[in-house]
């Protein structure tokens, strides 16, 4: 069948929810599709308390702050529809969706693709063992399926996730051998890698993992320290015994549906990968097609939520939902936020490749005219 | 008239020890601290400072900094003891008058100790926070106790 | 492997217990949990082969993603456990390569 809608969101992430919910506050009738039984996306694993300020959710955990959003979401009439897999994206503003075995269509006046990350791979000998998997993968093992992956742990990369991941292996009984980084320096919060220190936690930094070995799964892992160019100096490796190594190398949006769009793209390393070109309110470069969170740059799901919520606005605004005066007061409040979460040293960078995606847009857009 | 005591008395009784180090985005620390003693020059992104006269030592902030970088030093508990406040969240929770070994910020078991608190409460949401008495040369260097787990 | 105790989230909630049998061996599963929990809880690693050289792969994801957990439930292969929740009785298979249809059932 076809169903009729205002607003098509895919994903029932941070952002999607967020602009689901914005939109349904201003009165617009909304459909928010999600390929997992649960919503809340990656916000459910996420228990640890987060940073920014009161309006961010500031110290209240993730999976809190998922709860709240979901129950708004519920409030305020807004329609998800989980187990449902958004197949395709088609001209005319039509999703192809499949629920239950069955394929149906969805015409909506607007979407907003918010469909997050995956994790990136690594590729060393051995890394096809069970027994390596994404830190992600392992987080949600812990968090949501309440099963420890591995008993003694071995994590790649000390960003925020590897961070982050590692300690949350610690709460849930684990032991965690080390933390490797093939930078000299801890790549997230220094707070982050400071709670795992004080567990006696090693960070292994300018070193690499060379091997994973075991008959059958994983039992050891050889690191070794890593000179310029990050090539291994021999003589320097070790072997630890371990029998889970998480990888927490990146993530990488999710842009399957705005590559089926036709969306204009940029490469950006640093944001992850691919991200559809938008503009500062989250319109890529079909005008009816909006983008949030992950998919539009790796980022942390507090920007997400801002991020959605700024989708939310800029589509009701654009269904003639809202005024275009009051639409302009709301993303200004929006922007203030998200201003204050891409500044400092860890932000600065994402602020800046965030200023290159609209600069990217508004150089599609003066070319097409 | 002589005046014996012009200096002035060095506080006395517990602080808030922040150690965060990085400028990134947070504030529950300034919102959480009923005296206002902690605070920003600027943007949310700045370092915090305290002011050691309006802190009472009350260790809402421990228990509310995500990054979980600040703790409580009383360096004159006793002749001989201070006591340090440390945010916890691995299980299982320390009992009051169980006898720890006190780590420092790498891990490293520092001293022997006994848990003299611990405080836990709803609002909290799972994090306590741990006061451990020790002996008070080592208040700038103990950090914690660890949590030997899994294999 | 359970994490039957946790400091943020509590103790884990009692739940009704189903068998499901993993290449012919019974194991007991939390009521709803995905499949790929309840052979990481009983000790169990390696999900499928791969096509080519028929070595062991696990879990890699945990969120539907990579399909490197994917197994042959109730005869049918290139189930992703990861996102597919148990049932009573439910019949699972190790699955070497691309799987057939009607294994394990």
């Amino acid at each position: 069948m076809t169903y009729q809608t205002q607003v098509a969101i895919i994903g029932a992430g941070p952002a999607g929810l967020s602009a689901a919910l914005e939109v349904a506050k201003q009165g617009g009738k909304v459909m928010v599709f999600d390929e997992n039984d649960r919503a809340g996306g990656q916000l459910f694993k996420q228990i640890h308390k987060f940073f920014g300020s009161g309006h961010h959710g500031a110290g209240v955990r993730g999976i809190r702050l998922g709860q709240q959003l979901l129950e708004q979401c519920i409030q305020s009439g807004v329609e998800i529809c989980l187990s449902t897999v958004v197949f395709g994206i088609f001209p005319g503003n039509e999703l192809g969706i499949v629920k239950d075995g069955r394929s149906h269509t969805v015409k909506a006046d607007k979407i907003l693709i918010a469909a997050g990350a995956g994790e990136k791979p690594l590729a060393f000998p051995g890394w096809d063992l069970p027994g390596v998997m994404g830190a992600g993968a392992a987080q949600t093992m812990v968090n949501i399926n309440r099963v420890r992956p591995g008993n003694r742990i071995l994590t790649i990369g000390s960003g925020n996730v590897g961070l982050v991941v590692s300690y949350q292996l610690l709460q849930a009984g684990a032991s965690v051998a080390g933390i490797v980084e093939g930078l000299p320096k801890i790549n997230g919060y220094a707070v982050h890698a400071n709670k795992l220190m004080r567990q006696g936690v090693p960070v292994y930094l300018s070193h690499t993992v060379i091997e994973a070995r075991g008959d059958g799964q994983v039992e050891e892992a050889v690191i070794a320290e890593v000179g310029p160019g990050f090539v291994p100096i021999e003589g320097t490796e070790q072997t630890l015994s371990v029998d889970t190594i998480c990888l927490a190398v990146g993530l990488t949006p999710s842009v399957e549906l705005p590559r089926m769009a036709e969306l204009a793209m940029v490469h950006l390393p640093k944001m992850g990968g691919y991200i559809p070109l938008h503009d500062s309110h989250m319109r890529s470069s079909n005008p009816d097609i909006y983008v949030a969170g992950d998919v539009a740059g790796i980022e942390e799901a507090s920007t997400a939520m801002e991020e959605g919520k700024l989708a939310g606005v800029s589509m009701a605004e654009a269904l003639g939902l809202v005024s275009a005066q009051r639409a302009r007061e709301l993303a200004g409040e929006i922007e203030e936020r998200i201003g204050e979460l891409r500044i400092g040293s860890h932000g600065d960078a994402r602020r800046m490749a965030k200023e290159e995606i609209v600069r990217g847009y508004e150089a599609w857009l003066a070319k097409q005219k | 008239m002589a005046c014996k005591t012009e200096i002035k008395e060095k506080k006395r009784g517990p602080l808030a020890v922040i150690e965060c180090t990085e400028d990134i985005p947070c504030n529950p620390c300034t919102t959480c601290c009923a005296q206002k003693a902690i605070t920003f020059e600027g943007s949310i992104n700045s370092l915090p400072k305290l002011d050691e006269d309006k802190c009472t030592g009350c260790g809402i902030c421990v228990a509310r900094c995500p990054g979980m970088a600040i703790f409580v030093v009383d360096r004159e508990y006793s002749e001989t003891e201070c006591l340090v406040s440390f945010p916890h969240e691995f299980l299982p929770m320390p009992q009051a008058g169980e006898e720890i070994v006190a780590s420092d910020r790498q891990g490293k078991p520092v001293c022997a100790g006994t848990v003299h608190r611990v405080v836990r409460p709803e609002s909290f949401d799972g994090t306590a926070v741990v006061t451990i008495k020790i002996p008070k040369e080592y208040a700038d260097q103990v950090r914690g106790i660890r949590t030997e787990r899994g294999v | 492997m359970r994490v039957e105790k946790h400091p943020v989230l509590g103790d884990l909630p009692e739940a009704k217990l189903v068998t499901i049998t993993v290449d012919g061996r019974r194991i007991q599963a939390r009521e709803g949990e995905v499949i790929a929990a309840a052979l990481s809880a009983a000790g169990i690693r390696a999900f499928r082969k791969t096509p080519i050289h028929h070595k062991p792969r696990g879990l890699f994801c945990a969120i539907g993603r990579c399909t490197d957990c994917a197994m042959t439930v109730d005869g049918v292969p290139n189930v992703r456990t990861c996102v597919t929740r148990v049932r009573e009785g439910m019949e699972i298979e190790t699955q070497d390569g691309l799987g057939k249809w009607g294994e394990g059932k």
